[in-house]
């Protein structure tokens, strides 16, 4: 995969800012995660070469933590919560439809790129069980019937 | 705000700010007070829209001078939420809609009356409920740990000023020596209320025995129990009680640095708590010489990156160094060689939340509450099937009953209750039988269960626990680090039995298996995670061996849950041969004729869904 240079130019920045400070790698990772959706192994390279941290190492801190992804993700991302509260109250049958929907597995992405769907662990809403969040936004309380609208919500914005 | 110098500042700052909340709070010069939920879950239900809206009337109307609002931390009463609170009245409106608020301003508010549709309803008596404090969830409580959640805008330092706050560090730093504050923490009997209940004072007495240029005190808010939201709310709701725990735990073993590690799933949590510490630094209170006297602090925060092992104390400290959130082999324990190498104690976000009310209070007094070993009170997280799901605090000794009932509610939609899961994935369940047991560390422990975090998941006749003990394993497969093989290798054979069962699989041998397997896996682990990741098969075991046999010799899922076991079918009788189910079946297995034949549902290309069910308005469709 080809990383545009301005990338990589923004990644070491980002590497300088946490110079100072004690082990910042995982802080380092988290920033990148944010800011483009992904961490790719030409990327961690970069973060190798500026902290001094194997190359190897990095990707054994990217693989460990669920919240880094070596892949990119899809405009929309699904969190359907798998939290024990939610999963008592239905949770597997709102994901399990999901992935019927679109066809996919958690973790996985549509081929058009539009949605990842991703089994999260708890977002603390239990109250709204079962919940699902779509890039943030919280929908409380969601029957597997119900996964239609919301995804078509989504579908319609982009045109498809 | 301008930096306080010395005590005799900040005793001045208090007064002004407490005299301020106060009168605020008890309506002083006819001015009302307006409080809006801003907790994770109601802002998920549109509370920032309310408040927002509140905030808008108030102006549009020339209300300001006359009614405040403010957004404050978690109500705890979650599934009834968002909140919307009047002051001095104590109305509480429940389910609040951004729709509702021209309404709350004008009958409310500018007409002076109650509205009824908003109040909460008792699921018990069916009455309605106009002040808060009248309300059941609310009157067994006891509110330490979550003191100035739901009454503070948590990012106003001068609120939290008002509520107390850093009256303990200040009595600390400016009278107590600190193995006199380890002391009053010994006297209180306070332990870990992260999960392992080791007594806080011993931990701190550890670190500060050693003798060492750099220690650290590190706050474990990596919350992994899934269902469980307490950390969350107390760094949402006062995350200056906690920083100010921190900072009286520094004081006393002699760490100068602390460390927040916060899992990055709590947006919010983590946003209010780097305010808070942003505040804190302007105000001096975090810092070289804090209140003039001499003594320095910093406070860091890192983000978790979404690893349950992590909260483990040993993992922990490795992600805080940038690696593999893999524990360490203990002992060498952290209060010896922790963070980098220095002595470090961990303590849990409610622990440290605790610590500025015993220095308040004194350790004695603290220790008034609670059981012989367990003292104090707990913040649970009450979820699952009860009415009224949310965030409690209640004294150590509290029974089931009384937590599940009297302050849930109740099981809603007339169900039975079945199971209530304490401890998390780590945990076990505790059944009827079980309900009048005063619940402290020790108690817990005796039946099969433990404290864990304080996540408490009730479970009704319509689940399955075999099931359940199968999501808590595929769960901890999950998160198994994988560094040592009897948890790596053990849980996912644990896994494999499981789903053998639920499909029909099983035999008696694999109940043997499972339960040679679940000791393997307890007794050589690493750490608590593998030692402690076979409770939820062993305790459904001891308590539901029937529900395990139902699977295996009957071949039946008797809560209907396990897909492989259960069937959907049509009662040709009472089928009125509409089609509708055959229009929503998903994988077109429903065959009829529509008016002439009853339909009929294809038992091999049935994937169990349940949709038809839903969509038949006769209740033709029956599962077993």
């Amino acid at each position: 995969m080809k990383i545009r240079l301005e990338v990589i130019k923004d990644v070491r920045e980002i590497c300088q800012q946490h110079k100072d400070e004690p082990s910042p790698l995982i802080v380092i990772l988290e920033e990148v995660q944010k800011k483009y959706g992904y961490v790719p192994v030409e990327l961690q390279e970069v973060i190798s070469e500026e902290t001094g941290v194997p190359a190897a190492e990095i990707y054994g801190v990217v693989t460990f933590y669920s919240f880094f992804s070596l892949t990119p993700k899809g405009k929309y991302v699904i969190h359907v919560c798998l939290g024990t509260a939610c999963y008592v109250k239905n949770a597997q049958n709102v994901l399990d439809k999901i992935c019927t929907i679109l066809g996919i597995k958690p973790g996985e992405t549509t081929e058009d790129g539009l949605f990842t769907i991703e089994a999260v662990r708890c977002m603390g809403a239990c109250a709204l069980a079962p919940a699902v969040s779509i890039n943030g936004r919280v929908f409380p309380r969601v029957q597997a019937t119900e996964v239609d609208k919301i995804l078509n919500e989504y579908r319609s914005k982009e045109g498809k | 705000m301008e930096k306080i110098l010395n005590p005799e500042a900040l005793d001045q700052k208090i007064a002004e700010c407490t005299e301020k909340l106060n009168d605020k709070l008890a309506g002083k010069g006819g001015k009302r007070a307006i409080l809006v939920c801003g907790g994770t879950g109601c802002l998920a239900n549109d509370s920032q829209p309310i408040f927002d809206k509140i905030a808008e009337e108030l102006k549009a109307r020339n209300l300001e001078d006359k009614v405040s609002v403010t957004r404050v931390g978690c109500f705890g009463m979650c599934s009834q939420g968002p909140f919307v609170k009047i002051l001095p009245e104590d109305t509480l409106y429940c389910k609040v809609k951004p729709s509702d608020v021209e309404r709350i301003m004008t009958e409310g508010i500018e007409g002076g009356k109650i509205i009824e549709d908003l109040l909460y309803v008792d699921p018990v008596s069916g009455e309605k409920i106009v002040h808060q404090s009248d309300i059941p969830f609310y009157k067994k409580q006891q509110k330490v740990a979550l003191h100035g959640v739901s009454t503070i805008d948590p990012l106003v330092i001068d609120e939290a000023l008002g509520c107390d706050g850093f009256k303990a560090l200040r009595k600390v730093l400016t009278s107590m020596k600190p193995q006199e504050v380890i002391d009053e923490v010994l006297k209180s009997g306070l332990r870990g209320r992260g999960g392992g209940g080791f007594p806080t004072g011993r931990k701190w007495q550890f670190a500060a025995n050693v003798n060492a240029p750099q220690k650290y005190i590190v706050c474990n808010g990596d919350e992994g129990d899934p269902g469980a939201f307490m950390d969350e709310s107390m760094l949402e709701g006062n995350p200056y009680a906690v920083v100010e725990g921190m900072e009286i735990a520094g004081y006393a073993f002699g760490a100068t640095e602390g460390y927040f590690y916060v899992r990055a799933e709590y947006p919010v949590a983590v946003a209010r708590l780097k305010n808070a510490i942003a505040e804190m630094r302007k105000a001096g209170l975090i810092g070289k010489n804090i209140l003039g006297t001499g003594w320095n602090f910093d406070v860091h925060l890192r983000e978790g990156a979404g690893a349950f092992v992590c909260g483990e104390e040993t993992a922990l400290l490795n992600s805080i160094e940038g690696k593999r959130g893999m524990p360490r082999p203990r002992p060498p324990y952290p209060a010896i060689k922790g963070l980098w190498g220095c002595p470090t104690c961990v303590n849990n976000v409610e622990t440290l939340a605790q610590i500025g009310y015993i220095i308040r209070v004194g350790g004695e007094n603290f220790a008034k509450v609670g059981t012989e070993g367990s003292k104090g009170t707990k913040v649970f997280a009450l979820g699952g099937k009860v009415n009224n799901v949310g965030l409690v605090e209640v004294p150590m000794g509290t029974t089931l009953r009384t937590l599940i009932y009297d302050i849930g509610g109740g099981i809603p939609g007339g169900k039975k209750f079945k199971a209530i899961q304490t401890g998390g994935p780590s945990g076990g369940c505790l059944t009827e039988k079980d309900l009048d047991t005063p619940i402290d560390y020790d108690t817990l422990v005796a039946r099969g269960s433990m404290m864990g975090s304080g996540g408490a998941i009730v479970m009704d006749e319509d689940n399955c626990m075999v099931d359940v003990a199968k999501f808590y394993m595929d769960f901890i497969c999950d998160e198994s680090c994988g560094k040592c093989s009897p948890c790596r290798i053990g849980t996912k054979r644990i896994y494999e039995l499981l789903t053998e069962i639920v499909e029909g699989r099983g035999t008696i041998e694999t109940l043997e298996e499972l339960k040679d397997l679940a000791k393997i896996t307890k007794n050589n682990s690493l750490c608590a995670l593998g030692q402690t990741a076979a409770n939820p098969i062993s305790s459904t075991m001891a308590n539901f061996y029937d529900e395990y046999l139902a699977h295996i010799q009957d071949k039946k899922c008797p809560a209907h849950v396990c897909k492989s076991l259960s069937r959907y079918y049509i009662d040709p009788e009472k089928c009125k041969k509409c089609s509708a189910c055959a229009r929503a079946c998903p994988v077109n297995c429903i065959k009829g004729v529509p008016g002439k034949e009853p339909y009929v549902i294809d038992q091999s290309k049935c994937i169990k869904c349940g949709t038809c069910m839903g969509t038949c308005k006769f209740g033709s469709i029956i599962h077993e």
